[in-house]
Order: C-alpha cells, then sequence, then structure tokens
C-alpha cells in the first residue's frame, strides 16, 4: 500500500492540489479556452477511435498468434512488442521518416490529424495483442468442442463461448491502450505539427502551459484528462461484466 | 445397429492411433471402450463424434452415413473428461444452451431444462456458476447438457477420470442408473477395467490401434482371447507356464499328488483380500485368498504349500489366440 502510495497516489493528489490553487475558475478558464478544449477533444476522440480500432485488430492478431501456425511466426511475435520496447522519441522519428514530407512513400501526413491517428495506433498496438494472448491460450478447445457437438457454428460458438471468455481481456487492453494514447507524446510530437485546433493533443498542450508558467493551468487540465481517464476504465470495465453475464 | 464403424484408420504424424478398426455398437446399448492410455480409444470417441476426421474407413450412426458431417450436424451428446463447462453461464444456461442454439421457445427450454436438472439431481444448483460445483456435479451437469438436445448416442470421454475414488464409484452406479432410466445408445472411454466391466453391456478392448476383442464384461473375462485381453481386465499369475487368474488357484497345505509344490515366499494383505506369492521349481505364483482362508490355514513365510488349478477355472496357454479351454490340465487327476 505504502508503495503504491509512494508510486502513483501521492503524485496524483500534488496534480489535483496545484490544480485546485486556481479554484473552480482555474477549470473553467481551461475548459472555456478554445485551444485546450479543441486538443482535449482531439484527444479523447483519437483514442477512442484508436482503442476501437485494437479492439477488432488486436484480438484478430492474438487469435492467430494463437490459433494458426505459419513460418515467420515467431519473428512476428517479436515485432509486436516492437512499440513498447522503442523509445517513443525514436518511434516519431521513424514515423516522420515514414509518413513525413520526405517519406520514400507515397504518403504525407505530416501536420495531418491522421498523423495522430497513426501515432496512437503505432504505440497501442501491442496491448490487447498481449493481453489477448495468453487467455486464449488458456481457453481449453474442448468447450469449442462440447459448443460445436450441441449444434452451434463456429461463428455462434466464438460470439457465445469463446468471446466471453477473452472478454474481460479485451477490456483491460483496451483500458490500458487508451490510458496510453490519451498520454502520448513522443512519438507524434515531430508528425503531427502541433498546430493549434488542429493537431494539437493535450500533453502538447499541457507542457506549452508549463514553459508559460501557467502550472495551474495545467495542472487544471491534467486533472480533467485524469477524470475522462477514470471514467473511461471504470466504463469498460462495467461494459465489460454485463457482456460477459449476458453470455 | 445404432454405430457402425467399417475399416477406420487415423494416424498423427507417423504415429499410427487407428489402424482398421472395425466395431459395431447396438441401439440402446451402454458400450466401453477399454483399453491403455494412447491406445486409440478415444480418438475412435472423438471420430464417433465428428471431432476428428478419420483418414480412411465410414462411420455411420443410426444408418446416415456420417463420415464427413460436421459435429454440428451428427446428433451426439459429448461428456468430457475435464468437464468443458461454460464457465461464464449458469448451470441452468450450460443446459440448456443446445436448446437455445436450437431456437426452441422459452417455456419448453425450462420445461425440459427443468426435468434434466432433476434428473442430474442439480435442481437446487440452476443459479450457481460451474465454479460453486464440485467435480462430481460439474460432470453431472456436462452430462444433462449432452442429454438436453436428445442426441441419438451420448458419447462419454473418460467421464470420471478426473474424480476421486468414492465420487467415481457413485457416478459409476449412477450412470448404469441413468442408461436403464434414458435408453440413449451410450459409449464410453475407460483405461479403468473395473470400470467397463461394472457399468457396460458390452466392451470392445482397444490396444495399438487395433481392436482385440469385443463381448460382454463375462465373455471377456472368462474366455480373453488373447494374453492382452487376459492381463488387462484381471489379475493374472503364472502356474506350470499357464496363465491363470490368482483367485483361480486352490492353494493347500497338504500334499496332494498332482499339485505344484511351493514355498510361501510373501504375504500381502489388501483390506479383505489376501495375496500370497509362493515360489515353485521355476515360477513365482500368486494366489489370492479371503482373510478368512489365509488365517484358517495358517499361513506364514516360508510355510510349504500345494498349488492346483480350481475346477472350472480358466487358464492360457501364452501365446495361444484362441480362448482359454473350459478344461485345465490338472482337473483329470483330481
Amino acid at each position: 500500500m505504502m508503495w503504491f502510495s509512494l508510486l502513483v497516489l501521492i503524485p496524483l493528489v500534488a496534480i489535483v492540489v496545484t490544480a485546485s490553487e486556481g479554484g473552480w475558475s482555474g477549470f473553467a478558464d481551461a475548459l472555456t479556452n478554445e485551444q485546450t478544449a479543441a486538443a482535449i477533444r482531439l484527444t479523447v476522440g483519437m483514442a477512442f477511435l484508436v482503442t476501437a480500432v485494437n479492439v477488432v485488430m488486436g484480438t484478430t492478431i492474438a487469435w492467430v498468434l494463437v490459433r494458426d501456425r505459419f513460418p515467420g511466426q515467431r519473428f512476428l511475435e517479436v515485432l509486436i512488442d516492437i512499440p513498447f520496447a522503442l523509445p517513443t522519441i525514436v518511434a516519431g522519428l521513424v514515423l516522420l521518416s515514414l509518413y513525413g514530407p520526405d517519406s520514400p512513400l507515397p504518403v504525407d501526413i505530416a501536420n495531418k490529424r491522421s498523423a495522430v491517428f497513426v501515432a496512437f495506433l503505432f504505440v497501442t498496438l501491442p496491448f490487447i495483442v498481449r493481453t489477448v494472448q495468453p487467455v486464449l491460450e488458456e481457453l481449453e478447445r474442448d468447450v469449442e468442442e462440447a459448443a460445436m457437438s450441441l449444434g452451434a457454428s463456429r461463428f455462434t460458438t466464438f460470439r457465445r463461448i469463446t468471446l466471453p471468455s477473452i472478454i474481460p481481456a479485451i477490456a483491460a487492453g483496451a483500458a490500458l491502450a487508451f490510458a496510453r494514447a490519451v498520454s502520448e507524446y513522443g512519438s507524434l510530437v515531430l508528425l503531427s505539427g502541433n498546430l493549434p485546433m488542429k493537431t494539437e493533443v493535450t500533453s502538447v498542450r499541457i507542457l506549452s502551459s508549463i514553459e508559460n508558467d501557467n502550472l495551474v493551468g495545467a495542472a487544471a487540465v491534467a486533472t480533467i484528462l485524469l477524470g475522462i481517464s477514470l471514467l473511461v476504465i471504470v466504463t469498460f470495465d462495467l461494459l465489460q461484466r454485463r457482456l460477459v453475464r449476458r453470455g | 445397429m445404432s454405430i457402425e464403424i467399417s475399416n477406420v484408420g487415423k494416424r498423427f504424424g507417423d504415429f499410427v492411433a487407428l489402424d482398421d478398426v472395425t466395431v459395431s455398437i447396438p441401439a440402446g446399448s451402454l458400450t466401453a471402450l477399454l483399453g491403455p492410455s494412447g491406445g486409440g480409444k478415444s480418438t475412435l470417441l472423438r471420430i464417433i463424434a465428428g471431432l476428428e476426421h478419420a483418414d480412411s474407413g465410414r462411420v455411420e450412426i443410426e444408418g446416415v452415413d456420417a463420415t464427413s458431417l460436421p459435429p454440428q450436424k451428427r446428433d451426439v451428446g459429448f461428456v468430457f473428461q475435464h468437464y468443458a463447462a461454460f464457465k461464464h453461464l449458469s448451470v441452468f444456461r450450460n443446459v440448456a444452451f443446445g436448446l437455445e442454439i436450437r431456437k426452441r421457445p422459452k417455456d419448453e427450454i425450462k420445461a425440459r431444462v427443468d426435468e434434466l436438472l432433476e434428473l442430474v439431481h442439480l435442481d437446487q444448483f440452476g443459479d450457481r456458476l460451474p465454479a460453486q460445483l464440485s467435480g462430481g456435479q460439474r460432470q453431472r451437469m456436462a452430462l444433462a447438457r449432452a442429454l438436453a438436445v436428445e442426441p441419438k448416442v451420448l458419447l462419454l470421454d473418460e467421464p470420471f477420470g478426473a474424480l476421486d475414488a468414492k465420487v467415481r464409484k457413485e457416478l459409476r452406479d449412477w450412470l448404469r442408473r441413468l442408461h436403464d432410466e434414458v435408453h440413449v445408445t451410450t459409449v464410453f472411454v475407460t483405461h479403468d477395467q473395473e470400470e467397463a466391466l461394472e457399468v457396460a453391456d458390452e466392451i470392445v478392448v482397444i490396444n495399438e490401434g487395433r481392436v482385440e476383442q469385443i463381448g460382454t464384461p463375462d465373455a471377456l473375462y472368462d474366455e480373453p482371447e488373447s494374453d492382452f485381453v487376459m492381463s488387462f481386465l484381471g489379475p493374472v499369475t503364472t502356474l506350470r507356464g499357464q496363465l491363470i487368474r490368482p483367485h483361480d488357484i486352490e492353494l493347500r497345505t497338504t500334499e496332494a499328488p498332482a499339485a505344484r509344490a511351493g514355498t510361501v515366499s510373501r504375504l500381502v494383505r489388501v483390506g479383505f483380500e489376501v495375496r500370497v506369492d509362493v515360489v515353485s521349481a521355476d515360477e513365482v505364483t500368486t494366489v489370492s485368498l479371503t482373510r478368512a482362508e489365509a488365517r484358517s490355514l495358517g499361513l506364514e513365510e516360508g510355510t510349504a504349500v500345494w498349488l492346483e488349478v480350481a475346477p472350472g477355472a480358466q487358464v492360457r496357454t501364452p501365446g495361444a489366440t484362441a480362448p482359454g479351454s473350459g478344461t485345465p490340465t490338472t482337473a483329470g487327476s483330481r
């Protein structure tokens, strides 16, 4: 508990305390500031979108890794973790050289909103794969066989038997991916261009507040972000419980 | 005949799991597939269920060629060794699963599930999750789930293998009684000869991918067609180089003309039974006696004893391909 307090609780409380120094007006100012509101909208919106894509793609990749055998599988296993291992600013450089103005590919998403999307997608890829994979491996095949011998098609078996078993893992991975996306900085800061009202995300906004000596404003934005993340994580958990119970 | 398996073969890589297996399983019977682990009996059961496909041969269920039918279309109920419970669904919903798939009306499902839960003595447990049940209860739930869809055939793969000895025995009796009530053609896999002898109407002995012998428990026990069947179905010892069951030997402490002389080398008491190892000229023979018999003979290590084949007992010449003769060699001298 003390470990947990030192690492998590005290810093969190510090942020909220700093934010409250500005009183309610501090929050109101932060929220009514057009530029801040736009940054929050962009960050949260993109985080949701990326999480949704990950739920589908991450689950599919985990499924393929567990159930299929193909050449190069080990290589792919390692590849999945690259976004974890790479320092985010290096990821940002990679993305910039791949999708930036000097890209060898015919794509240039620099300074566009899609840059934020791509950067989020890159750094959050491993979360759902890595949470779902072990659960899928533990799943007994005879449970699926039982469903099939009772007349359930492959799809029905997946939807009614397999999916409910992995939904908690998907939800946990989704919460992680969402939280990671909301807080992402390094990988997108180069490619997105940080254009106010367009591609500026919340973490960039907080940094510029701090650079402008507006510590209270930065803490207020951080607190709002914290609230949103908490709400989303709790919602995912509730949703997961409901889905599992319904079967 | 309800299940007709003809010339079925199955390989896993280099390993031959089943080699040209032909078996007929009569409708309404309770049949055991008995054999050692890895002998192919589970593979055969899974092929009947469609969970595994045979490389060659044909499977017919109630006159319908099922060789290439998927498991969903075979109309079989399958019970797995490790229950295969749907962990996120209540006991009631587990049993209802097959009926929900078939889109039966809600009240019909409820009536049927309630009836089945009563049949397997789980009527108090409908709202529980499988994790809240004991192993024996979970297996009864799995059985009710398989019976819910009124399958043509009920298949059980080592159904009591994961349970402890006492529950095993209870469930075994209970399965026999249930089968007498429900009368669905049932095939179960076991490596436990006692289980097969006690429960089954007919036993198919499978070893190394081949059918060794098919018959009633009595026929297999009394007239084994191979050394393997004889030794797999019960204890076996040798007397004068012949295979014989330890309880088919008469032991006396006084000399008899045609009897084999020997010395007691070891006495082991297992509950009501006493196993006596007797060393004679060139062999060690194990004789099983009741505790009372052993006591009245006053046996101890070193006692001189004489052995002969009990009247009417079966003996086998090792390596012979026919059943043991009903007239033991020593019977004439009595």
